[in-house]
């Protein structure tokens, strides 16, 4: 078996009395959609903020590469090679969609430290945008403000940033919130696709879009994964049954 | 062109015009304010890189401008008393040359905003203002305490300081001098804003998260823009020295950064042209209205807190409507 | 030196710290609570001042002055947060910078205006005027013993305040969440208001009783709230107690290094360049401490992360 690119081990985070990250251990095969799921407050995007770097855990490793990279700046992982979504967009909402992809891609190219020609007559710069614009469906608003995008549209914008980094490792934190069904649907296929370039660990309340896509799903429950496992051996786990999936049976 | 453009560009037209119209009428105290806004408005666009592109509000960059005066009055103190800066371990002497003295305050302002920026940029909000404020004041009290250049009184300067091929004495060819070094450091601004450089920085004013995200560190990014910004008021403090022929601790003093601070907002922070508008406007309140009253201030207070409270844009965004800004 | 002369000055060190509190603990409470970053700090100091100066000119009475002081110091900060303040909660840190900064033009030239630019004089009550001494042979003059007790009873008062009441709860609540207080029913506005004013009195209690060992005059606000935010920075945004431990620091370093630095140098250098070195370096040192703090505690002593 191959070597996992993304390895968390025994992480721990807590604030105060709440455990909000219990000795969590999750691996991430290159190729494969690795899905986390669980209730709201679980601890799901506790972790991605840890796993990014933008939150130190208590204790614990998250290995990247073959690297330990627990002490590494939210910069410096993103720089080896970490693309990150944020569950509440976090763009520039006084650019234009462009500008924004432009930022990511500058960000890849690394070469920010130049003060004279415009960054947005550059066109190896500009090419890569549109590019990732293009592949989430989003180039036609290219010189729209971001502050006038509907929150779908800003998720997809998330997601053609995170592209135009070109990472080893997506972490996506809920792409899918807010895209509606056919949105979602197309954001599905197209995640499909990507596996293949960069592998995903996605967070996902779209319980369709994660059975249609993960090779393999975690459970957080209050901070603890209570199983790991493919779809199939998710469903039919009496724990999460238990815990989770079997509030959504009923309903 | 847009209104705003137009608007800049008759702004900007407006100095030399004012001057020459000057000159015409034989009026040199006019071409004097006109420099004098010219000047001062360099500063602005200075604080602008940090302040409108950056995000960063400091209430100390006088400390910035005064040093740049104190490097043009120490430099020709030197240079007029024929005493050496310093003799070892190698000869220093002093000089009445102006671009000498603008390449010195532009490295002592880089230096001193690189040493202030690198501690206060550690943290950000109501703590980076109340640094800056205070690293100001630091500098202030020293001019003050340290007797070797005048210390509470200042340094004055018998002669202006020279630039080759030109009488620099004769106001109209100062102001030309001033003019040409405000438009070139507005073209460099105004590139900066739009090159790479400028859209990190100012993604990090919006969102800072989202450049980290992107790979990119704030805090390089803020420091590069504190020390260009200090750079560029440094320059326009060796100016004002040697617009007035004398530099003294008030230079450096807070009522200072609130007054650079205060050419920038009137004018519309962010927007290019706003330090010019900023500059011009409140050389012509100081002198209308210091005409009128003694107490000026009263009225510049309230209009300061008219066009905080309700015209956000600044006097071009209230002119040009709601446009984009860094056109 | 010796060792007398090191005490009392220990002691002014105190004086001096104990004033910085009563401006950088209103200055942290309206941070910590309003989220607001006040320049006009220094104008209510000035205004306590005036206002003190004029009663004590017009009465006699110092006890009269110094509640003229609070009660004038009080009434403009409730005005101004009421006309300009409230506006301000929730603009960003510039327009605060620059709204605050017009305010300070304001009220420093109408107090021209009004009283002319010639500093007025307080004087210290006649039964305060000598000096105390002290165990140990100290004498010290009892105005300025009068400050320390003030000043740390104030502190005491404001611990009490805080810990205590159910204003203080109120502000303990509004620091850690708006929403929260607005939901239990609190009327929000007021207690800005409250607390805004109270700040104030504060500022202004200072400025009168600092104005009777300095002379009253405009702008002496400025550099006492430039001192305040080192303070403020020193001990860590909306901490009572940083605000304390913070004003003691920088009392206690401005005095001391003003008086031992040029002795220091003086044991290695020449007498004149000692004085230089020495006296410039002092008027530094404040600033070198907060330095230090921030290389060491970006969020000062007592702030929270």
């Amino acid at each position: 078996m191959t070597e996992p690119l993304l390895q968390i081990k025994s992480l721990n985070k807590s604030f105060g009395a709440l455990k909000a990250t219990d000795d969590v251990s999750l691996t991430l095969y290159p190729r494969e959609i690795h899905a986390l799921i669980g209730p709201n407050g679980a601890g799901k995007s506790t972790l991605i903020k840890q796993v990014a770097g933008g939150l130190q855990p208590n204790s614990g490793e998250i290995w990247f590469d073959g690297r330990d990279v627990t002490g590494l700046s939210t910069v410096a992982r993103a720089r080896s090679g970490l693309g990150r979504t944020f569950q509440i967009s976090s763009l520039a909402m006084e650019y234009t969609v462009l500008q924004n992809a432009v930022l990511g891609a500058l960000g890849h190219s690394g070469a920010v430290w130049r003060f004279f020609n415009p960054v947005m007559g550059n066109a190896p710069l500009r090419d890569a945008a549109i590019a990732a614009l293009e592949r989430v469906g989003l180039v036609e608003h290219a010189a729209k403000r971001t502050a006038d995008l509907s929150h779908g549209q800003r998720r997809l914008l998330e997601v053609a940033v995170a592209l135009t980094l070109q990472p080893r490792v997506f972490l996506m934190d809920e792409p899918m919130a807010g895209l509606g069904a056919s949105g979602s649907k197309r954001l599905t296929e197209f995640l499909d696709g990507l596996r293949t370039e960069a592998p995903i660990l996605l967070v996902e309340h779209d319980m369709d879009a994660v059975f249609a896509l993960a090779d393999r799903i975690s459970v957080l429950v209050y901070g603890k994964i209570i199983a790991t496992g493919t779809a199939e051996e998710i469903r039919s786990d009496p724990a999460v049954r238990e815990a989770y999936l079997g509030e959504e049976d009923a309903a | 062109m847009s209104r705003a453009t137009l608007l800049n560009a008759a702004l900007f037209l407006m100095l030399p015009v004012t001057a020459l119209a000057a000159l015409v009428l034989d009026e040199p105290f006019i071409i004097t304010l006109a420099t004098k806004v010219a000047i001062l408005a360099l500063a602005g666009v200075g604080l602008n890189i940090a302040l409108g592109l950056g995000g960063l509000v400091s209430l100390g960059h006088a400390a910035f401008f005064g040093i740049g005066g104190y490097a043009m009055g120490i430099l020709a103190h030197h240079a007029q008393t024929f005493t050496p800066l310093m003799e070892a371990p190698f000869l220093l002497e002093g000089t009445k040359s102006m671009p000498v003295i603008w390449v010195v305050a532009v490295i002592a302002g880089a230096l001193a905003a690189l040493a202030i920026g690198a501690l206060s940029l550690r943290t950000s909000g109501v703590y980076f203002i109340m640094i800056t404020l205070a690293f100001g004041q630091m500098l202030y009290y020293f001019a003050i305490s340290w007797p070797a250049y005048g210390g509470e009184d200042g340094l004055s300067i018998y002669v202006r300081n020279g630039f080759p091929g030109l009488n620099t004495l004769d106001p109209i060819q100062f102001f030309v001098l001033c003019f040409v070094i405000l438009a070139l450091v507005l073209f460099c601004a105004g590139r900066l804003a739009a090159a790479p450089f400028g859209l990190a920085l100012s993604a990090a004013r919006q969102n800072a998260e989202r450049v980290e995200t992107v790979g990119l560190s704030p805090y390089r990014l803020r420091l590069l823009a504190f020390v260009i910004s200090g750079a560029v008021t440094a320059l326009a403090g060796a100016l004002f020295a040697d617009l007035n022929r004398f530099v003294s601790p008030t230079m450096l003093s807070w009522h200072m950064s609130g007054e650079i601070m205060i050419f920038v907002i009137l004018g519309g922070v962010g927007r290019l042209f706003g330090p010019v508008a900023g500059a011009a406007l409140f050389i012509l309140l100081e002198h209308v209205l210091g005409g009128l009253s003694d107490f000026w201030h009263v009225y510049l207070g309230l209009l300061l807190l008219l066009v905080v409270l309700f015209a956000r844009g600044g006097m071009i965004g209230l002119a040009a409507g709601r446009e984009v800004a860094h056109d | 030196m010796s060792t007398l002369l090191l005490i009392e000055q220990v002691l002014n060190g105190l004086q001096f710290g104990v004033m910085l509190f009563l401006m950088a603990a209103g200055l942290t409470l309206i941070f910590g609570v309003m989220g607001l970053i006040n320049l006009a700090h220094g104008s209510l100091y000035m205004i306590g001042a005036f206002a003190a100066a004029a009663v004590a000119g017009a009465t006699g009475s110092f006890v009269l002055a110094l509640i003229a002081s609070l009660a004038a110091a009080a009434a403009a900060g409730a005005i101004i947060e009421l006309v300009v303040i409230r506006r301000l909660y929730d603009r960003d840190h510039l327009d605060q910078v620059l709204a605050t900064f017009a305010l300070i033009l304001i009220f420093s030239e109408g107090t021209r205006w009004v009283f002319g630019s010639f500093p007025l004089f307080l004087d210290i009550p006649d039964a305060l005027a000598g000096p105390v001494m002290l165990p140990g042979g100290i004498q010290y003059p009892a105005y300025r013993l009068l400050i320390i007790a003030i000043g740390l009873l104030v502190a005491f008062g404001l611990f009490q305040l805080i810990a205590r009441t159910r204003i203080g709860i109120q502000i303990r609540a509004g620091e850690s969440d708006r929403e929260m207080i607005a939901a239990l029913g609190v009327d929000i506005s007021k207690l800005y208001t409250l607390v805004f004013a109270l700040g104030a009195a504060l500022a202004g209690l200072a400025g009168a009783l600092v104005g009777a060992i300095q002379s009253v005059q405009v702008g002496m606000g400025e550099p006492v709230l430039i001192l305040a935010f080192v303070v403020i920075v020193i001990g860590g945004i909306g901490s009572i107690k940083g605000a304390l431990v913070g004003a003691l620091l920088v009392g206690l370093t401005d005095t001391l290094g003003g008086v031992l630095l040029p002795g220091f140098f003086g044991t290695f250098m020449e007498a004149s360049a000692a004085t230089a070195v020495g006296s410039s370096l002092a008027s530094m040192s404040i600033y070198i401490l907060m330095a230090g703090v921030l290389l060491f505690k970006p969020t000062g002593l007592y702030g929270s992360a």
